[in-house]
């Protein structure tokens, strides 16, 4: 669960990214997050990862207060979710199962636990027959879905993705929302960020649309027609 | 910190130096040559140390016996010496063997010219000899309380000359050992830092799924503990060959006779110790400070 009450952020350079956002996103929901760019997506989602800290309002992310958390919680806050970037952020010189079970190790997961549970999510990304090969033998939609594995074996309660079909084809990108919408009906809540129109209204999700650092739009009703 | 842990950690250490191969193998070549420096002087002190400490127990401070006292009473005064605080022994000299021992060390020929000399124009004497030399005036002055002393003849220009050599010697070489040793722990520091340098992503990734720092910093202490045994252990090697060539030149060369070299077996145990301890501390060090920066976020 996210809850973001009158949040701002301005940067040390004094760019204001975030004038007031308030939103909450409930366990168990799949959400788009959509605005153009420069219009503080990122920052959203700094902010629940903990990588930066709000100027002024309320950030609570599964329980964890980010004003009030310290640096000692701030792992264990980050178990509870599981990140997805854009460019994909793999180990080039691991193989594909063991940037997965990397992820367990870290978190001091036994060996038992990751060879139980590496398996397992790498068949769910449909992956299970490409454990042995390094990430540059991958095509980017397989390297996105390594990357949706490790985020996944932890078990977290929220999947966070920062434009993840941003360096993917058309084709690729609605397999890897596709991915995303079924993990979400397995029970993890799901946050993605994405500015591409024709991908978000294929589904009908909640979208939240913002623009200069504001929340311009939030319903069911699918995506929030913006001019950029 | 279980045991499963402890191996992950050490294995991940392991891997991560043969992996960056290049840099384990610069990280070590700068360990050895640290320590070797630093050992050279250390040695070098340890010699120094140990010819003084022989030249200053050949030093020894004269005590003459009054010559109001008997035979006996001269004699008697040894214990009381001994018992001073700083003197380790007092050997008497009777006034016969002493003067005898003058005599000798005139030509023979001139012998006749003291041939007639009486013994009691010398007076009975006490050779003591002190364990610290730099405290001899203060001993002078004890001896000179004692009943039955007439007179105390101590050389305090020569003691204080090798005081003040000793001091000086101890000081500048813990200076340059301190200075090596900052030395080498920053070479160490940015020698790691360049082999973490590819492993900012590693580590932002270890960051983002909730590693722990411990987590993340423990195979990069057994790294750096790893690389700075192992050199060090290679720098005890190098320094032993090192230290007998030296020491079999200065042997053969006859300007040098004089100079009696200690053993390496006897400062070997100490010397691998410390050497030992050293690489340890620029490992550790070394790798603790680099990882303190990534750590930051
Ligand atoms: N680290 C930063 N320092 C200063 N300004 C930043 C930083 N990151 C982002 N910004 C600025 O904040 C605004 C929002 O950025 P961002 O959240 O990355 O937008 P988006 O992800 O929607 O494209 C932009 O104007 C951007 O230039
Ligand atoms: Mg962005």
């Amino acid at each position: 669960m996210v809850r973001m009450t009158n949040v701002c952020k301005a940067y040390e350079n004094g760019t204001k990214a975030l004038k007031g956002i308030t939103a909450t996103i409930d366990d168990g929901e799949f959400v788009f997050l959509v605005g153009p760019s420069g219009s503080g997506k990122s920052t959203i989602i700094k902010l629940i990862t903990g990588e930066i800290a709000p100027t002024v309002g309320s950030v609570i992310v599964n329980g964890y207060d980010m004003e009030t958390i310290k640096p000692s919680q701030m792992p264990m806050l980050r178990r509870t979710l599981g990140v997805v970037f854009q460019d994909f952020r793999l180990i080039e010189n691991k193989n594909v199962y063991d940037n997965v079970a990397f992820a367990m190790r870290v978190i001091g997961a036994s060996s038992k636990e990751i060879k139980r549970r590496v398996p397992y999510v790498l068949e769910l990304v449909g992956l299970d027959t490409r454990t042995r090969r390094k990430p540059e033998e991958l095509s980017g939609g397989e390297q996105q879905r390594v990357a949706i594995a490790r985020a996944l074996v932890n078990n977290p309660r929220l999947i966070i993705s920062d434009e993840p079909t941003g360096n993917l084809d058309p084709a690729r990108s609605l397999e890897i929302m596709m991915l995303l919408d079924r993990i979400n009906k397995l029970g993890t809540t799901v946050l993605v960020v994405t500015h591409e129109k024709e991908l978000v209204n294929r589904f009908s999700k909640r979208v939240i649309a913002i623009d200069g650092g504001k929340v311009i739009s939030d319903g069911m009703d699918g995506y929030y027609n913006y001019e950029s | 910190m279980n045991r499963n842990r402890i191996g992950y950690f050490f294995r991940e250490g392991l891997g991560s130096i043969f992996s960056h191969g290049f840099m384990s193998f610069a990280s070590v070549c700068v360990i050895v040559a640290c320590l070797i420096i630093m050992g050279s002087f250390t040695l070098l002190v340890l010699n120094v140390n140990n010819m003084i400490k022989q030249w200053e127990s050949e030093n020894q401070v004269i005590a003459f016996v009054d010559e109001a006292l008997t035979d006996e009473q001269a004699k008697a005064l040894e214990t009381q010496l001994e018992s001073l605080e700083n003197v380790t022994e007092a050997i008497f000299v009777s006034r016969d063997d002493a003067l005898a021992k003058y005599l000798s060390s005139f030509d023979p020929d001139e012998n006749d010219l003291f041939s007639d000399l009486e013994p009691t124009v010398l007076r009975h004497r006490y050779m003591v000899y002190l364990e610290d030399i730099e405290h001899m005036a203060d001993t002078q002055i004890r001896l000179n309380e004692i009943n039955g002393i007439a007179k105390v003849n101590a050389h305090l220009e020569i003691s204080e000359g090798f005081v003040t050599v000793s001091r000086i010697v101890g000081l500048v070489s813990l200076s340059i050992i301190l200075i090596l040793l900052i030395v080498s722990m920053f070479i160490m520091a940015n020698t790691i830092k360049l082999t973490t340098f590819d492993r900012k992503e590693e580590i932002a990734i270890m960051k983002m799924v909730g590693a722990t720092n411990g987590f993340i910093r423990w195979p990069f202490v057994f790294e750096g503990l790893l690389l700075g045994l192992f050199g060090s252990l290679i720098a005890f090697l190098v320094q032993w060959g090192i230290y007998e060539v030296v020491v079999t030149q200065i042997g053969k060369s006859s300007a040098m006779q004089l100079i009696q070299a200690l053993s390496f077996g006897k400062i070997a145990l100490p010397l691998l110790g410390i050497f030992v301890a050293t690489g340890f501390i620029v490992g550790i060090g070394g790798s603790l400070t680099v990882i303190r920066k990534y750590l930051k976020v």
